[in-house]
């Protein structure tokens, strides 16, 4: 069955081979660059994704090594609970005990007394780690899938896109929900892993739709039979031909998928499926926050906020990364 | 319908740019040509050399964040188009000055009935109510020759072949009887054989509603049997104007010499293709001189310097070029020799 | 298209019998049990409640047992909640989830294509670009958050909106679940629909009906918008997936009494026929729904014949 429903629009005359170009006298060099510098070169004149590059990486720096850092400063760490009992309690930002102003907690604490933004960091290092893992092993399930499908073509990959539609049409979050709901890890360890392979497991499909889709239209492009009828390899026609050319969707796609999983993961660990404590996900602080959005909101809001700002980045990058890729979807 | 004398369309001095990242574009830079009533007017180029952008200037269909008609007059009956406001444009389009597209494939909504397609026109322009304007349609589908009309017509486009379609926009465009029709390379998406019936068709409805036409083309071929008058364009610019047989016979321009040996000759025995050498300029970036300086066979210092000349040659003949005069007499000499030796 | 249909149909039941089928696995191949918490009951207690719901029995009888009475659409009655049939349960809390779904997504439709055909007529003005900031914003904030942050807003601070509850359909404690539940679609559509409408306004059909001197209105609702929204008819397919997802934190959130906080609960408890009868019942209206995409696409484009 034909892909008839392409999430990304990518046409496949835009792929381009790396060839020798001649100059001619005159009239100006003509010079062939290559897929990716034009890229990259196209993306940084897109501010809105530099912007989100730049954002994406702060946060995911901070959260590195910014629990480091505070631990080293204050002492606190997102499980530390204050022996002295007038500190055991929810306190707004930039507050003291006493309600005069103090730099001890910039984002407040917990009902526990715990720092909130340490545990803000916390939450942004699994978020992000579920985020990137789930998203690579959907990148290799699906890629594999996708490129034998299309490599092999004819009946087999027939069979195995018939499969791909089925599953597609299953009610996959539930059967997740299911899963997680009846297997509850012993360790919080586990609980991710299981996590990783669960949220993997739901986004590969679209990435074998496109991986095979780009694979099947590029076997046959005038390009490789012109690389053929020139006499290139057949491992230099697929490594610097074919694969190149899927990359495109695929990276893109790519950096679609993680704010999705991490949106999917954050809304299963707020339901209290995913991350389990003492370990904590943006979504899972969002759903000990809210039980006291009356009256202590920053609990919400400072999770929340990040959380929507790093998807916020993310987004714009993807977006960027697929205008710069794909220059025919361009809004000039 | 006798040919009258008087200039139906006159396009002077037109200039249309786009901005794009690379610079601007002067897509079109300073072209003028003309149309008589009841003449059929070529025009001739490579991809790129601006032939259809000018056209789609001449009823303003420019798309206008990245383009703009910068400078010009556009002279249709009298009237200068680029100062009118949208709305009277927009009467002229379709009712006075129609056009057609390359491809037929696209260039019908493949969501629509070919009847609505047909309808909404008169519809529109003439005011016809819906039966007269079913009606109509479907005479219209019968003068271009679609069998079983009645039937077709409520068809959608990819129930129709190539051809067919290309018939079906034709039909369209001719639906008001406009004065002008503009086909911008109406038969290069088409199979050879059903290139020849859709030039023909368009020959006999012009004989037949005296219907003025503009034929775009990157194929001589084409020109040689369909068109009164040929314009040769060039990275934005006229290069040679003339009368279609003195083109043919005696050209005045190295461009235009090259385009004619490079139709393929079926009875040269050596079998060689000629081509002409590079490719077309980024006409966002020339240089000072001739745009055709790099590719020119008889190109001299004073080509890549100056810009050439607007040279008459002629009553009709005018060529764009610092040698138009001696290439011309070649041309003439070359002419008449083959005619000697084919005597 | 009749064949078409009837033969969608009948692939459904088989494929929602397999969802059935790896449910109850699941539930199955999980640790631990419905009626025990983390205390241990009395060897004698627990001889009893295996006998009664027939767990001694081996695991293929009863799963013919199960299936043998799901496909007469029994599904027997909940655990958690004594004397409640399944059916009972589902037909009760399905209104709710049904309401607060539907009207989101309308709504979603509603504002979306018209804010994204706005945005791709006005390519690159203010406009445009507001709208589609918004929309990202729309696309990144979770609705756990939005939820609440309305709440905070329109409940807790301006008093216009009733917070968690619910008092069915034509009542203001409507407002906020859809709202929260429609924002993300909101968004998603209007971006959706602009990318489509700037696809097609760049066609050259449309170059033709502007060359036929049509006025733009006619050019984008009677050409354009056709073609341009079919990004967003693909879209539904995938997006009811994913309303049903929303639709679970929504009535977490709000405390609705609808399928979907059912559905935690059940899952929670180890409710098998509960959870069973809803995730039949989840299958059978996603395949449903997905089907009348399928066939709405052959409406809106005549080239697709089945």
């Amino acid at each position: 069955m034909e892909d008839e429903r392409p999430l990304i629009h990518t046409d496949p005359e835009f792929a381009v081979a790396e060839t020798d170009v001649h100059v001619i006298e005159g009239s100006g060099t003509v010079i062939g660059t290559s897929l990716w510098k034009d890229a990259w070169r196209r993306l940084l004149k897109n501010k809105l994704a530099v912007f989100g590059l730049i954002v994406v990486i702060t946060i995911t720096v901070v959260s590195l090594i910014g629990p480091l850092i505070i631990k080293a400063a204050t002492g606190y760490t997102y499980d530390f609970i204050p022996n002295n009992v007038v500190l055991i309690k929810s306190m707004p930002p930039l507050t003291g005990p006493e309600g005069s102003f103090s730099w001890a907690h910039p984002m407040g604490t917990d009902n526990s007394g715990r720092d909130l933004l340490a545990r803000v960091l916390l939450g942004g290092r699994i978020s992000l780690m579920v985020g990137i893992i789930s998203t690579m092993v959907s990148l290799i399930i699906g890629i594999s899938y996708g490129a034998v499908a299309g490599y092999l073509g004819g009946r087999i990959d027939n069979l195995m896109m018939r499969l791909v539609d089925v599953l597609y049409s299953l009610p996959y979050i539930i059967l997740v929900i299911v899963l997680l709901a009846m297997f509850r890890s012993k360790t919080p360890v586990g609980q991710l892993v299981l996590l990783f392979i669960a949220l993997g497991s739901v986004s590969w499909l679209t990435m074998a739709r496109i991986v095979r889709g780009q694979v099947l239209s590029l076997k046959n492009q005038e390009f490789v039979l012109a690389a053929r009828a020139t006499g290139v390899s057949t491992t230099r026609i697929i490594f610097r031909h074919l694969v190149p050319n899927t990359l495109g969707p695929v990276i893109v796609y790519a950096t679609l998928t993680i704010p999705s999983v991490m949106l999917t993961e954050a809304f299963l660990s707020f339901l209290g499926f995913g991350v389990q404590p003492p370990l904590a996900s943006w979504g899972s602080l969002a759903a000990d926050g809210i039980q006291n959005i009356g009256i202590f909101p920053w609990q919400l809001i400072f999770p929340g906020v990040t959380m929507a700002l790093t998807l916020f980045s993310l987004n714009f990058l993807g977006d960027g990364l697929r205008d710069a890729l794909d220059p025919q979807m361009r809004k000039a | 319908m006798s040919k009258s004398k008087g200039k139906l369309l006159e396009v002077r001095d037109l200039c249309t740019y786009f901005e794009t990242e690379d610079g601007t574009v002067k897509a079109v830079d300073g072209i003028s040509f003309a149309l008589e009533r009841g003449e059929t007017l070529g025009i001739v180029g490579e991809s790129g050399s601006g032939k259809s952008v000018s056209n789609l200037s001449v009823i303003r269909l420019i798309p206008t964040p990245p383009g703009e008609i910068v400078s010009g007059e556009i002279i249709f009956k009298g009237q200068d188009i680029l100062l009118l406001t949208e709305d009277e444009v927009r009467k002229i389009r379709g009712r006075r000055i129609a056009m057609i597209f390359q491809d037929p494939m696209t260039s019908l909504n493949p969501f629509m009935k070919i009847s609505s397609q047909l309808m909404e026109i008169t519809q529109l322009h003439l005011g016809y109510d819906k039966s007269r304007a079913y009606n109509h349609a479907i005479k219209m589908l019968e003068t271009v020759g679609i069998p079983d009309a009645a039937e077709r017509v409520d068809s959608y486009p990819h129930e129709f072949s190539g051809g067919m379609r290309q018939r079906v926009m034709i039909a369209m465009a001719l639906s008001c009887e406009p004065e002008l029709l503009i086909a911008d390379e109406p038969t290069t998406a088409l199979d050879v054989t059903i290139q020849a019936q859709i030039l023909e068709l368009i020959k006999k409805l012009k004989q037949d509603t005296g219907t003025s036409v503009i034929l775009i083309t990157h194929d001589l071929g084409v020109v040689a049997g369909m068109t009164d008058h040929v314009v040769v364009m060039y990275a934005g610019k006229v290069f040679e104007q003339a009368p279609t047989r003195e083109l043919f016979a005696a050209p005045g321009n190295p461009y235009t010499k090259g385009l004619l040996r490079s139709v393929p000759d079926p009875t040269d025995e050596q079998g060689k293709l000629y081509q002409i050498p590079g490719l077309p300029p980024d006409v966002a970036h020339l240089g000072p001189g001739c745009p055709f300086a790099p590719r020119c066979a008889r190109v001299e210092e004073i080509c890549r310097k100056e810009f050439p000349p607007f040279v008459q040659l002629n009553a009709n003949h005018f060529s764009l070029c610092h040698f138009a005069g001696d290439v011309f007499d070649e041309s003439r000499k070359e002419s008449d020799s083959t005619i000697e030796t084919e005597q | 298209m009749l064949r078409f249909i009837i033969r969608r149909l009948l692939v459904t039941i088989p494929m929602i019998l397999v969802v059935i089928t790896l449910t109850w696995g699941l539930i199955r191949l999980a640790p631990g049990n419905f009626y025990s918490g983390e205390k241990k009951i009395p060897k004698a207690v627990e001889k009893n409640i295996r006998e009664k719901y027939g767990l001694n029995k081996p695991w293929y009888v009863q799963y013919g047992r199960t299936m043998g009475h799901i496909v007469r659409l029994d599904f027997g009655d909940s655990l958690k909640y004594q004397g409640q049939s399944v059916n009972t349960i589902i037909a009760r809390s399905l209104p709710v989830s049904a309401i607060v779904g539907i009207l989101a997504y309308v709504l979603a439709l509603i504002v979306g294509i018209t804010v994204g055909s706005i945005a791709a007529l006005k390519q690159n003005s203010k406009w445009d670009y507001a709208s589609m900031a918004l929309a990202m914003l729309g696309i990144s904030i979770p609705n756990f958050v939005l939820g609440p942050l309305l709440v905070l807003l329109f409940s807790l601070a301006l008093y216009w909106l009733p917070p968690s509850r619910w008092s069915g359909f034509p009542s203001r404690s409507v407002v906020l679940p859809v709202l929260t539940l429609s924002a993300i679609y909101m968004a998603y559509i209007a971006r959706l629909t602009r990318a489509g409408m700037l696809e097609v306004l760049r066609s050259d059909y449309i170059r033709t009906a502007r060359a036929k001197g049509l006025r733009e209105r006619d050019v984008v609702i009677r050409h354009a918008l056709r073609g341009g929204i079919m990004p967003v008819v693909s879209f539904t397919g995938p997006a009811l997936a994913f309303l049903l997802t929303g639709t679970v934190v929504v009535e977490r959130i709000f405390a609705l009494p609808g399928l979907g906080n059912y559905f935690i609960q059940a899952s929670l408890n180890r409710d098998e026929p509960l959870i069973l009868g809803i995730v039949a019942f989840i299958a059978m209206t996603l395949l449903i729904m997905n089907l009348l995409v399928d066939i709405a696409y052959a409406f809106l484009d005549p080239r697709i014949r089945y």
